[in-house]
C-alpha cells in the first residue's frame, strides 16, 4: 500500500524546503536531528516559545529561522 | 605591625557587580575564533572569567552534528552573555536580543549596532534606539560604544546596565588609544564600565584597567595568540595587576630623579670628583 506522501515548500534557514505535510515545529526539529532545548525557533518572524512546539503545525510557505549559540566575542 | 597575610585579590577588591549580579573577575571574554572547543574551555579557564559572550546564528542544517557552544559549555559554570554581533540596524539588534532571551537563559545582552565594515564602529544612534527598547522591555543591556563621553551618558541614562567604550577596533589589537575619554567616561557614570574591545596583549589589558574602569572584555587577543591558554592566564594576572594598581593609586611622575637610598650616612667622598647635586641610588 503505498501512498505519494503529501510535501510542502516552506523556507528553513534561509532556504526553501521540502517537508512532509502536516508535522509539527517538534517534530520537524525530531526530523532534523535537532533537541528542542538547544534551539531557538522563529516562525513568521515571531519568536515561538518552547512550550508551544509541540502544538504549532508547519503550514505550505512558512518562514522559518532554526537559531542556537555560537562562539562569539 | 600588619599580620595580614595577602591571599587573593579578593581581598583587596569589591567583586564587579553589574545589574545586581556579582562577579569576581573582571575578565570577560568571548568565545569566538578559536582553533578548536577544547582550546577555547581551557582558556576561559584559565582567563578566570565568570562570563562569556556567545553569538546567535542559524543552525547549520547540512552539518546537524556541528554542536551549538552548549555542548561545551555549561551555564551554571560561566555566564553567557549573548552578543548581537553582525547587526547593522536597531531593529535587527533587538531581533537578535530576542532570540537570545528566548534561549532561556537570562535576560542579559551585550547591545551592539555596527555603523561600518572596515572599522566596525559601532553606530551609536542606532545603539542608542535599540537600547531604549530593549531595556522597556526588562532587557539588562550591556551597550557597546565609542570611547565617547556624551555617548556613554546618554546610554546610561537609557538604562543601560553597563556601558562599553572601546578601547581600539574590534579584532585590532591596538591596545586603549584614548585613555583620556576611558577615564573621563568612568569618572562620569554611575553604572560599571567595561572597556570592550582593541585589547591585544597583557600590558595593553593592565593599563586598560590602570584608567579604573571596571573591567574588560575580550576576545581575538586570546584566540588569536599563539597559545590562547598562556594568554587567557597573562590576561588573568594583567586585570588583576591593573585594578590593583589603579586601585593603590600610582605615585606621582617627576621629571627628575629621586634617590631611594638615604643620602644621610654616606663615607666622605673621595677629593677626585664631587658630584654636581647630592645623591645616588
Amino acid at each position: 500500500m503505498s501512498t505519494i506522501a503529501e510535501t510542502i515548500e516552506i523556507r528553513l534557514n534561509g532556504d526553501a524546503k521540502r517537508i512532509a505535510a502536516g508535522l509539527t515545529v517538534a517534530a520537524l526539529l525530531r526530523e532534523l536531528g535537532l533537541e528542542p532545548q538547544l534551539v531557538v525557533v522563529e516562525h513568521n518572524r515571531e519568536i515561538l516559545e518552547r512550550s508551544r512546539y509541540d502544538a504549532t503545525p508547519v503550514r505550505a510557505g512558512d518562514v522559518l529561522e532554526l537559531v542556537h549559540f555560537v562562539g562569539g566575542g | 605591625m600588619s599580620t595580614l597575610a595577602i591571599e587573593s585579590t579578593r581581598q583587596l577588591d569589591e567583586p564587579l557587580v553589574i545589574a545586581g549580579r556579582s562577579f569576581r573577575s573582571r575578565l570577560i571574554v568571548g568565545t569566538g575564533k578559536y582553533r578548536d572547543n577544547d582550546t577555547m574551555v581551557r582558556a576561559i579557564e584559565a582567563s578566570g572569567a565568570e562570563m562569556v559572550t556567545v553569538a546567535v546564528r542559524r543552525i547549520d542544517l547540512d552539518r546537524t552534528k556541528e554542536e551549538g557552544i552548549l555542548h561545551h559549555l555549561d551555564p551554571s559554570k560561566v555566564f553567557l552573555l549573548p552578543n548581537t554581533a553582525g547587526c547593522y540596524t536597531a531593529e535587527d539588534a533587538m531581533r537578535y536580543a530576542r532570540l537570545a532571551r528566548a534561549a532561556g537563559l537570562n535576560d542579559w545582552v551585550k547591545l551592539e549596532v555596527i555603523g561600518d565594515q572596515r572599522t566596525l564602529l559601532p553606530d551609536v544612534a542606532a545603539t542608542l534606539e535599540a537600547a531604549r527598547v530593549l531595556v522597556a522591555e526588562d532587557f539588562k543591556v550591556l551597550a557597546y560604544t565609542n570611547e565617547d563621553v556624551i555617548a556613554a551618558l546618554r546610554l546610561e541614562d537609557a538604562g543601560c546596565a553597563a556601558v562599553m567604550p572601546l578601547a581600539s577596533p574590534i579584532g585590532s589589537g591596538l591596545g586603549l588609544v584614548n585613555p583620556y575619554y576611558v577615564r573621563e567616561i568612568k569618572a562620569r557614570l554611575e553604572v560599571p564600565v567595561i572597556v570592550d574591545a582593541g585589547v591585544g596583549t597583557a600590558s595593553d589589558a593592565c593599563v586598560t584597567m590602570e584608567q579604573g574602569v571596571d573591567g574588560v572584555l575580550m576576545n581575538t587577543a586570546l584566540a588569536e595568540a599563539g597559545d590562547p591558554v598562556r594568554m587567557a592566564r597573562a590576561m588573568n594576572l594583567a586585570i588583576e595587576a591593573g585594578r590593583l594598581a589603579y586601585l593603590a593609586g600610582r605615585m606621582s611622575r617627576r621629571e627628575i630623579a629621586v634617590p631611594s637610598s638615604p643620602s644621610k650616612g654616606m663615607l666622605d667622598r673621595s677629593a677626585a670628583r664631587e658630584p654636581e647635586a647630592r645623591g645616588g641610588a
